[in-house]
């Protein structure tokens, strides 16, 4: 019984695989956009203009306080109606670049703080731009610290893009989904596609560990 | 035109959104107590010397963070009523949610209890306490303070994810919020509704965050 499920589960793996592609793809697309635009957000952050970091702040909390579901739907059921027509494609693209950056640009932006103030006082004593400051000395030891936490970030952000299933997007858990109607054994169809975001997270999880460890060491 | 927000038939559902809002502060808080229930077993086996609990508990914790909630949740939708376990929906979502977030409950713990320095366990042995007096007056007291914050944010994030059990038919928050836009063709307002609750939510826990670590940072930060 449960070897022949297994064997009419692997006939499907052709949509499995199908899956992952549209789960790596479209993690990419938005991690991309979403490190670009979370550098953006940081920096404004952590900027001198205090009302444009106090709005880019309230923006931020928006996306973090609510469910990714709610503005995936957001952007698929409500932007057609602003006359912006989104594939299901583009749409979980933009939700989720939109949220990573959320996300990504808090944890840049507490890099940013944690760089120490002298570190900026003598790249201005010796006559930088705020531009040169940030590209030549601040944005170099901030991208130090928050590397273990960008990679969190990143393995959070493959997880939530099972969720752009909602919309039918084809990714690794839709052709679950799929499978499941044919196939019914949700331990065996489940525990497959489990396995797949395993192969795709884990080495990512394994890797933020061992920099966390890295950078704790000097410390201890 | 969807540009303005009908706030009619917002209020006309409040009822409904209301009844939503309750049965996800239901499933938050159920499954809340789970994943602490779950996240504290899972960190005392980690911390103890047999291997084979230890090892049982460190593959638990990775499959279930490198695994998403949505296929968690449907391995079980799908999955319990295969090996004969019938229960309804919401109890699933409410299993699905402790089992997920005891894993990071685990981690936070244990990197509370990690983040204790040894000299702190040995002056507690030579002053002659024993191990539950070491336990109780030394390293928890200590090992918990750090937990809050994370503990909090951890929280934020199981609300939020309580909204996936929408698609296995559980009616909470979102689902409140779909019923807007199935029957009035309003998705605007549904959502908008929705997120507004969630957001509610959010900026109490982060609020309560705020203000606890406002009260209880350890002054030693050098």
């Amino acid at each position: 019984m449960l070897l022949t499920h297994l064997e009419r589960v692997l006939n499907y793996w052709p949509m499995l695989l199908r899956g992952v592609g549209t789960t790596v793809g479209i993690s990419l697309a938005s991690l991309l956009i979403g490190v670009a635009l979370g550098f953006a957000f940081g920096i404004i952050r952590t900027g001198s203009n205090r009302w444009l970091s106090r709005a880019l702040g309230l923006y931020i909390d928006i996306f973090r306080g609510t469910p990714f579901l709610v503005q995936l739907f957001m952007v698929f059921f409500i932007l057609p109606s602003f006359g912006l027509e989104l594939s299901a494609f583009t749409a979980g693209v933009v939700a989720m670049s939109n949220m990573a950056a959320c996300f990504i640009g808090e944890i840049v932006a507490s890099g940013i703080r944690a760089v120490p103030a002298g570190q900026t006082e003598a790249a201005m004593a010796t006559g930088m731009s705020r531009a040169q400051q940030l590209r030549l000395v601040i944005l170099p030891q901030a991208v130090r610290i928050v590397t273990p936490a960008l990679v969190g970030q990143f393995v959070l952000l493959i997880k939530d893009s099972s969720v752009v299933s909602a919309i039918g997007l084809f990714d690794l858990t839709r052709s679950g989904w799929i499978i499941v109607q044919n196939v019914p054994n949700g331990l065996i169809v489940f525990g497959l596609v489990g396995l797949c975001y395993l192969v795709i997270c884990y080495p990512l999880i394994f890797s933020a560990r061992r920099m966390e460890r890295r950078a704790q060491a000097p410390v201890l | 035109m969807l540009g303005t927000l009908n706030t009619r038939v917002m209020l006309e559902y409040l009822p409904e959104l209301l009844q939503g809002l309750q049965a996800t502060l239901l499933l938050s808080v159920s499954g809340f107590a789970g994943a602490m229930l779950i996240g504290i077993i899972a960190c005392a086996l980690t911390i103890q010397p047999l291997r084979w609990p230890r090892a049982i508990v460190i593959a638990y914790v990775d499959i279930i963070r490198a695994t998403p909630l949505l296929a968690q949740l449907y391995f079980l939708y799908f999955g319990l009523p295969r090996i004969g376990i019938l229960i309804p929906e919401f109890h699933i979502g409410i299993i699905a949610l402790a089992l997920n977030s005891g894993a990071y409950v685990a981690e936070i713990i244990r990197s509370g209890i990690l983040s204790i320095q040894r000299g702190q366990v040995e002056a507690g042995i030579s002053t002659g306490l024993s191990y539950l007096q070491r336990m109780r007056h030394i390293v928890l007291p200590q090992a918990l303070r750090p937990t809050v914050s994370p503990l909090i944010g951890q929280a934020i994030v199981l609300v939020k994810d309580s909204s996936l059990l929408s698609l296995i038919s559980v009616v909470e928050l979102t689902r409140a919020g779909q019923r807007i836009a199935n029957e009035r063709f309003m998705p605007f307002e549904g959502l908008v509704a929705t997120a507004t609750a969630y957001l509610a939510i959010y900026f109490l826990l982060k609020f309560l965050a705020e203000l606890w670590s406002r009260h209880n940072s350890l002054p030693d930060r050098a």
